[in-house]
């Protein structure tokens, strides 16, 4: 998955300043800063945060509440990803949480912190289709425009949402287009959805050279072997021993 | 990092302008990051300068900062830049909101930006 968000956010080129929400130990992080980026991370988890600092991520990490809003300047980051945290955000774990509002302020706080023409990628595990609903409209009310990338939406366990969000366009990146989502049709390299014919199986199907079909010496010096160990009497081994006969008249 | 002190604000219930955070550190370290210009370039225009160089002199490093922004094609001026913006990390200390006075506890170089219900 880690992989796949920065694909999404098809950052500019030159190295950026992104800000990973529900950072947790900097695994998706460290992806980041394969692809030359600096990253500030923010967790709820105090120790998965002491995890990230222990591994020496290149990232800087805080201890905050994403539902309590981004605290940044305004037009700090040049994207944002989040990888399975903000459907914990539909959660009210404490009596004075109210999903809704959290997750308006969430997201207008991370709207005010992306530069225009910034992006965001949420990937999340809904819980039910409700909780899809209420993520994306929270967003939309924010500001944003995008939408929902759903990766192999046939397959249960593939399945991956992706929330894509846009906040503004900038001159630099004027069109916002939604990328494509993967699926195994177009995997194969097919766009109308049919599977390529592909002869593997046949490949592997038993030839006539590879099937071993005379009892040559090595058969019989085995054959002989078992037989001894079960005490019956055998011939002793020769230089005769599995050759074959010559050709009878 | 002193990027990530140049970029948080406070955001207590009733703040307007929770920025800068005052700075404070008891123990500093310096962890060797990746040069590279072009990020210094790019993360530039966003840097206020002037609180930079105040958190900078605050835990220590002022001296490694000119008085006034040289120009971002001298090598050497990205270079202080790129050092105290990411190399600076300060594991002890504490971030204190200029406005309300909530402090924020920086420890084990986490900096704890959790509110209680009230302040939200």
């Amino acid at each position: 998955v880690p992989r796949r968000a920065p694909e999404l956010l098809t950052p500019p080129p030159h190295p950026c300043l992104l800000l990973d929400v529900g950072c947790g130990s900097g695994l998706s992080g460290e992806e980041l800063s394969e692809h030359g980026h600096q990253w500030i991370g923010m967790d709820i988890s105090a120790d998965m945060l002491a995890v990230a600092r222990e591994r020496e991520v290149d990232g800087d990490v805080y201890l905050a509440d994403a539902g309590q809003g981004v605290v940044f300047r305004p037009g700090m980051f040049d994207g944002a990803v989040s990888i399975s945290c903000i459907q914990w955000l539909c959660n009210a774990d404490k009596a004075a949480h109210n999903p809704r509002k959290r997750l308006a302020r969430f997201f207008s706080t991370l709207y005010t912190s992306l530069a225009r023409g910034g992006r965001a990628v949420f990937q999340f595990y809904p819980e039910n289709p409700d909780q899809v609903e209420m993520i994306t409209a929270s967003a939309m009310r924010a500001g944003f425009s995008g939408g929902l990338v759903i990766d192999y939406p046939n397959s249960t366990k593939r399945k991956k949402y992706f929330l894509v969000l846009f906040a503004g366009s900038s001159p630099e990146r004027p069109n916002n287009e939604m990328p494509q989502p993967l699926d195994d049709a177009n995997e194969a390299g097919n766009a109308n959805g049919t599977v390529p014919f592909t002869n593997e199986r046949r490949e592997h199907r038993y030839t006539g050279k590879m099937r071993r079909t005379a009892k040559d010496r090595d058969w019989v010096l085995h054959k002989k072997e078992t037989a001894r160990r079960r005490g019956q009497d055998v011939v002793p081994d020769t230089k005769y021993t599995g050759r074959r006969r010559g050709p009878k008249f | 990092k002193l990027l990530t002190h140049n970029f948080l604000a406070s955001n207590v219930v009733g703040v307007r302008q929770g920025y800068p955070l005052r700075l404070a550190a008891t123990a500093v370290q310096t962890r060797e990051v990746d040069f590279s210009a072009d990020f210094v370039r790019n993360v530039f225009g966003r840097v206020d300068y002037g609180v930079l160089r105040e958190a900078a002199a605050g835990i220590g490093a002022g001296d490694q900062l000119p008085m006034e922004p040289d120009a971002l094609t001298n090598e050497d001026f990205l270079r202080q830049m790129h050092h105290v913006l990411l190399e600076i990390e300060v594991v002890e200390g504490s971030l204190t909101c200029p406005e309300s006075g909530r402090v924020f506890p920086i420890v084990n170089g986490i900096p704890n930006m959790l509110l209680t219900e009230d302040e939200v």
